[in-house]
């Protein structure tokens, strides 16, 4: 059995349900509790009425050396796993063995402080992540080398640009030497080149034979990484397959997602105020056919309806293409002269756009509203829709073309 | 690619996990106590400890123009104060000792305590990003805002030993007891911070009542006045407090006058154990509950 690196028998995690954004509570409120109910069973009783599990009865195994995606809705447990896995918290029920060293990555930079040079941020971090002094020592040069800044060693981190910070907690991470690497939406961060060689890094983690658990809403990097693939929703496992399989599993799960009534999905942005939810979403071509079947190069309209009227929502849309990756982001707070403000309340936000620059294929909508300075309602593919093949500037498009978009463009060629 | 790891002895590269074979941990929910007693454990992450201990030595005194000299102000400025209102003014009693020595001596040590509540109540809260994302024993937070103390400690302790001299005082051996009071004191602050820091994980309303309480308990400790002062049996009653044993101590210690006031400094080592033991124990029983919370 030594070759089994994480298993888990009907794991399972409750938090008590609050008052959104509370969980702080006051001690005027224990203590009028503890006034109110005396007897500590009653209690007891009152607080499984309100418990929401972010994961139950999970049995898992995996091997050592398996690298394995987790995929799923926002709120189906990937983190609340990984955060049991990393000790960070308890489970509630069942148990999980985990043999061998664990490095986790639930987000890259934790633990760096502003105030400290890069030096000294180094061996803090190390520390942190489980390195032991002697180790990073060794290593030292080598972090430096990989995240290119021996310039600003001394510079406190508070001057070093985003993009920085992010390479350098990269570069401490990478050259952790765990048996078990749990990884959480890390690569998000950073420039391109970055990206690539943190991924070139990942890689050779996972061909050096040790266990990889991933967790990214990027399917496209999930796939290229790992072997197979775990997909949860609502706490359970609902596929567990190889790669392909359950990222293809997960696509269908959010086709149904999409299709249902929005306002019955559970799995909204954690962030949100929920004053206002979006109710529908939908986008149209000019031909007015069906919804969510637009053919490519025609104006096209992407119409969000919320349940409430607040003063100034703003909206932001992201279209993603189907491996997850993001194709481009519409947001009404980079305003232009040619957006309209109604002087009157109302519930339809509306997006257009004059010509569909996609290729044909299946995107998803994510949609953020925002009112009052704060995130409202997020959803995740709140619509998919599919993109027929038509002309952009008079320009057939290529159904078979590479990329998720098309320009309008003009040649000059010899004869 | 031959990796640099195998530049490393085994025993590093597996870090403190003794066998070759990678130990099985279970993770699973447990009750009672399990976390802060597990001496292997911290042993285990002592690492971080020194490095947390080290970040808070580091930072505390980062982008201030006087820098260490803060270790020292506070204590000295509060003798200034104090030498004028309640020495002078009310004219309280310092033993026949001048009165800023009488104070500073006991300024010195509380100083340490005080500012040990302050900061390691909320260490738990400003290092929220760390708790929720990363595990370690969660008591190194509390416990490296004290280490750092010490550094502060022993400045302002240089600091009031000149003056001691330049006053024409001369400490006797008795000054070989500071140790002992400093420890008293560090259980004291540790156990308290402990259960503070616990507690304001839950309820923010620690950090109100932390600043009121420490102004509190510097009055019903023997800072600016002596506990001569006091009848018995409250004087020896008072020493529940650590705090009394140590600033007494302290001045008894550095100041070469005066009988040893080993009964307060004994009552008050027993109660600093019943504190450490108490706080940690709270710390204990709720830390496993800290990420879901903080």
């Amino acid at each position: 059995m030594s070759d089994v690196a994480i298993e888990t028998k009907e794991l399972g995690k409750s938090y008590t349900l609050g008052v959104k954004g509370a969980g702080y509570g006051t001690l005027r409120e224990a203590i009028v509790e503890k006034a109110r109910n005396p007897l500590r069973r009653e209690r007891k009783k009152k607080q499984e009425r309100d418990l929401l599990w972010a994961l139950k009865d999970l049995s898992l195994t995996i091997r050592s050396g398996e690298v394995v995606g987790l995929i799923g809705h926002n709120g189906a447990g990937k983190s609340t796993l990984l955060k049991i896995l990393s000790r960070i918290t308890e489970p509630s029920t069942g148990y999980a063995d985990v043999t061998g060293r664990v490095g986790s990555l639930l987000e890259v930079g934790t633990g760096f402080h502003p105030e400290l040079t890069g030096r000294e941020n180094i061996f803090l971090n190390g520390a942190i992540l489980g390195m032991r002094r002697a180790e990073i020592r060794t290593r030292f040069d080598e972090i430096v080398e990989f995240a290119e800044m021996e310039r600003f060693l001394d510079t406190p981190v508070k001057r070093y640009s985003s993009g920085m910070s992010v390479r350098l907690a990269f570069a401490v991470a990478a050259h952790l030497e765990p048996e078990i690497l749990l990884v959480d939406e890390v690569l998000a961060v950073g420039d391109a080149s970055f990206q690539r060689k943190s991924l070139g890094k990942m890689n050779e983690v996972a061909k050096e034979g040790r266990t990889v658990v991933f967790v990214s809403h990027n399917l496209a990097i999930i796939q290229a990484l790992c072997s197979r693939g775990i997909l949860l929703e609502r706490g359970e496992v609902k596929a567990d397959a190889p790669i392909v399989g359950a990222i293809d599993s997960y696509l269908r799960t959010l086709e149904s997602a999409a299709s249902d009534d929005l306002l019955e999905r559970t799995d909204r942005d954690s962030r949100a105020y929920d004053e206002t939810l979006v109710r529908r979403l939908e986008i149209h071509d000019a031909s007015g056919g069906h919804p969510n079947v637009v053919v490519a190069g025609r104006s096209a309209t992407i119409v969000v309806d919320v349940t409430e009227h607040l003063p100034t929502m703003e909206c932001q849309l992201t279209i993603v293409n189907s491996l997850g990756q993001p194709v481009c982001t519409l947001d009404s707070e980079m305003t232009a002269p040619v957006d309209v403000r109604a002087a009157e309340p109302g519930t339809r936000l509306e997006c257009h756009i004059d010509s569909l620059p996609l290729l044909p294929g299946r995107y998803r909508i994510d949609v953020i509203v925002k009112a009052k300075r704060h995130i409202q309602d997020g959803l995740q593919a709140a619509a998919l829709f599919d993109v027929e093949p038509g002309t952009i500037g008079e320009r057939p498009v290529a159904a078979e073309a590479e990329g998720d978009v098309v320009l309008p463009h003009s040649w000059r060629l010899p004869a | 690619m031959v990796s640099p790891m195998e530049t490393l002895a085994p025993d590093e590269r597996t870090a403190a996990v003794p066998a070759p074979q990678p130990e099985t941990l279970r993770l699973q929910p447990t009750r009672g106590f399990s976390r802060v007693l597990a001496p292997r454990e911290l042993w285990r992450y002592r690492d971080l400890a020194g490095q947390i201990a080290l970040r808070d030595i580091t930072v505390r005194y980062r982008q201030t123009a006087l820098g260490g000299a803060w270790a020292v102000l506070q204590p000295v400025g509060f003798m200034v104060v104090f030498s004028l209102i309640f020495g002078n003014v009310a004219g309280l009693s310092s033993n026949g000792l001048p009165y800023p020595l009488f104070s500073l001596a006991a300024l010195v040590p509380w100083t340490f305590f005080s500012t040990a509540l302050l900061l390691g109540s909320d260490s738990l809260v400003s290092n929220s990003a760390l708790v929720s994302k990363i595990y370690f024993p969660r008591i190194f937070m509390p416990m490296g805002v004290i280490v750092a103390g010490f550094v502060d400690l022993a400045i302002s302790f240089v600091i009031l030993m000149i003056i001691v001299f330049a006053w024409g005082f001369v400490p006797s051996v008795a000054i070989l007891a500071v140790p002992l009071l400093v420890v008293i004191a560090a259980a004291a602050a540790l156990g308290t911070t402990a259960a503070l820091s616990a507690i304001n994980v839950r309820y923010r309303d620690v950090r109100y009542v932390v600043p009121f309480a420490i102004q509190m308990w510097l009055f019903v400790s023997p800072v600016v006045y002596p506990s001569s002062q006091i009848d018995e049996p409250w004087r020896t009653l008072s020493a529940i407090n650590p705090m009394v044993g140590v600033v007494e101590g302290f001045r008894w210690a550095t100041l070469g006058t005066g009988d040893a006031p080993w009964d307060l400094i004994g009552i008050s080592a027993l109660a600093a154990v019943g504190f450490l033991l108490a706080g940690l124990a709270y710390f204990d029983r709720t830390e496993r509950a800290f990420a879901d919370f903080v």
